[in-house]
């Protein structure tokens, strides 16, 4: 596969040492290019790449709320569409906060109204941006500091909203998942979500250092490990067409994942077994 | 052209003729029919936009901001409840320096849910950097709204505007409206102007975040174009009367020259108020009335200059600051040395009529203690 080498997202921004976000953003904007407008929610991405007055974008870049990036990249699309800017790309970036929780309803709004635009989630399975509180898309088990791990708790309860499914819902031309961890997969992926006319939506799980615990150099390792174990999957939906875009090899036992992480290290073999089933289950279904 | 319309037309109308380029919208009684004129006008192809019929009004707001970011001319409407939904985002549009423009149908807030007339929602968002023009009529409407994208666009100002019509009592009575030509409109509003927008030949970051070094510049920008919109305000009331003939000011003068009694009001109470002048002034009581158009910038010089000569003031608001009473009433009172009193009257749509403000022009000639505070009026009885 050809990357092109052109960035533009430009260094220097105020991320942490092995940020698996802007790993993402950087990959989808490369793909993206130029001629492209991005929207930002509020969260560590806007944060982190805009301390006035600097800023990591080399591309136009508009950041308005936590909860609205669908909704201000609806009036950007429409807008541009209105100035015959027909062949200028529109992205929104939101945080997994961004968008099962408090974006979801401008998502929903956006995706529905069939808006000539790209949304990426790029879900690091908590409020890391506040200092890493649960989310709906926090995965079952994981200790955060609003679903702690204690005498009485295990962590979360509760298992992942599944947000690309609820897209899916929304019967729009394109949703994916991707992981940074396999850059081509995600990246055609970004590629096809930009030639297809209308919603296109792609989730992308980025391994997050600071909340999930573990050593900055490990997070394309961290990423791997959740899709060599079934953790996470990779597949696109093409006009309501489900296809697995990548399948490990020889899956790999779920414990090797949690154990790599400081936010499952508390969990007892009971709640271990509990996710592995669950996995095994999801994986059988699909045949992974 | 006269036609017989109602505030709502009156706004979809001026705003079909200042031609935005993206309208999201969400519909609330009573403003729904400003939308569905704008929808119809677009259906019909007299309004060359992008309509977007979006899902709430945190989102119509919001789109609102994507689409004036990027560089083109934007309208939306809301009323009571979807405004305060917009609470957040009017603050954002404001400190972002979008030129939006929205129709607010005043209504009141909910508990308990009422769908009727005071002016809580437009007054609870003063402090946001948005203008507020409050019309007495179609009309003004009308006219209000065409002047709204001017003043809002000029490049000193970059602030957006709020044009509120009393709801119901504007929004859904028809009067006879002076509709201009397509061509007076548009030797009076240039096409928009855009400093700081999207574009991927010209890439900028807007809506950034910023540390405590800058923050408070940009506050102090916002409250320098405020106080500077006044003479933007007052240059484009005098290009408008040159185009169209209709004189506006910040403020309207009704007889206060030689009053001794004067009556501040905002929006259509002040057609009633103009009526019971007329009136006493017949008996020879020498009242007036000072009605305020532009509610933010709050016109202050312009109140004081014509009200200082009168022995007492009435103040009367459509809205309530549970504790400290009407919200005009004590910014009038904290900016002028006057002698006045306030009165809380209309909320909830609770009718005024001529004998109510015939009471308030006598409890204002004879104060007490008691009519120095906080007077409600119209209000029941408790049996």
């Amino acid at each position: 596969m050809d990357i092109p080498e052109k960035e533009f997202l430009a260094p220097g921004h105020r991320a942490c040492a092995g940020c698996g976000a802007t790993i993402g953003v950087r990959l989808a904007l490369k793909m993206l290019g130029e001629n492209t407008v991005a929207v930002s929610a509020t969260g560590c991405l806007e944060v982190i790449t805009t301390p006035y007055p600097e800023t990591s974008w080399k591309i136009p870049w508009i950041h308005v709320a936590f909860e609205n990036a669908g909704a201000v990249a609806s009036g950007v699309e429409r807008a541009l569409k209105a100035q015959g800017k027909d062949d200028v790309t529109v992205v929104a970036f939101a945080g997994d906060g961004g968008t099962a929780d408090i974006g979801l309803q401008s998502l929903s709004g956006a995706m529905e109204r069939g808006h000539n635009l790209i949304y990426i989630c790029y879900d690091n399975e908590a409020y890391m941006n506040t200092g890493v509180q649960r989310s709906g898309a926090t995965p079952y088990g994981a200790s955060t500091t609003t679903s702690p791990h204690g005498k009485e708790s295990f962590g979360e309860n509760k298992p992942k909203k599944n947000i690309p499914m609820i897209m899916a819902a929304h019967g729009v031309p394109y949703v994916a998942t991707a992981s940074i961890s396999y850059p081509e997969d995600f990246m055609k992926k970004v590629q096809k979500a930009k030639e297809i006319e209308g919603p296109a939506y792609i989730h992308l799980h980025q391994p997050c250092t600071t909340g999930w615990g573990y050593d900055p150099s490990k997070t394309i390792e961290l990423g791997r490990l959740a899709v060599e174990t079934g953790s996470w999957l990779l597949y696109e939906i093409e006009e309501g067409e489900f296809k697995i875009t990548y399948r490990p090899l020889e899956r790999k036992p779920v414990n090797v994942y949690l154990e790599a992480q400081k936010r499952f290290k508390h969990l007892a073999d009971k709640e271990k077994e509990k996710i592995q089933n669950y996995v095994d289950q999801v994986c059988a279904e699909l045949k992974i | 052209m006269i036609k017989v319309i109602s505030a709502n037309r009156a706004i979809a109308e001026a705003v079909k003729m200042c031609k935005p380029e993206v309208v999201p919208v969400f519909p609330i009684t009573p403003q729904t029919t400003i939308s569905e004129y704008l929808a119809q006008f677009v259906a019909d192809g007299d309004l060359r936009a992008e309509y977007i019929m979006v899902e709430s009004e945190h989102s119509s707001i919001s789109a609102a901001v994507g689409a004036s970011g990027t560089g083109v001319r934007t309208f939306t409407a809301t009323s009571s409840q979807g405004l305060a939904l917009m609470h957040e985002i009017l603050f954002v549009a404001a400190g972002m320096r979008t030129p939006i423009v929205m129709g607010n149908a005043n209504r009141a807030l909910s508990a308990p849910l009422s769908i009727w007339n005071d002016q809580q929602d437009s007054i609870s968002e003063r402090d946001t950097g948005w203008m507020q023009f409050f019309a007495e009529n179609a009309q003004e409407a009308l006219d209000f709204v065409i002047q709204a994208y001017k003043i809002s666009e000029d490049h000193e100002v970059l602030l957006p505007s709020m044009v509120c019509v009393d709801g119901y009592i504007l929004t859904h009575t028809v009067e006879p409206v002076d509709i201009p030509s397509q061509e007076d409109v548009d030797k009076f509003l240039p096409p928009y102007e855009p400093i700081s927008y999207l574009d991927p030949k010209d890439p900028m970051s807007l809506g950034t975040f910023t540390d405590p070094d800058y923050y408070m510049e940009a506050r102090h920008d916002m409250e320098v174009a405020m106080e500077g919109a006044k003479d933007v305000i007052r240059r484009v009331n005098q290009e408008f009367e040159e185009v169209f003939g209709r004189k506006y000011n910040l403020v309207e003068k009704y007889k206060t020259e030689d009053a001794e009694i004067i009556l501040i009001a905002m929006g259509s109470i002040c057609g009633t108020i103009k009526t019971v002048i007329d009136r006493l002034r017949e008996k020879g009581e020498k009242v007036g009335l000072l009605k305020v158009i532009s509610y933010r910038p709050f016109p202050q010089e312009d109140i004081y200059e014509a009200v200082k000569g009168a022995r007492r003031i009435a103040v009367l608001d459509k809205n309530i600051s549970f504790g400290i009473g009407g919200v005009l009433f004590n910014e009038i009172k904290a900016k002028m040395d006057v002698d006045a009193s306030g009165f809380i009257l209309g909320l909830g749509g609770r009718e005024v009529s001529p004998d109510d403000i015939i009471s308030i022009v006598e409890k204002t000639k004879n104060p007490t203690t008691e009519t120095n505070q906080i007077n409600w009026i119209g209000l029941k009885e408790e049996e």
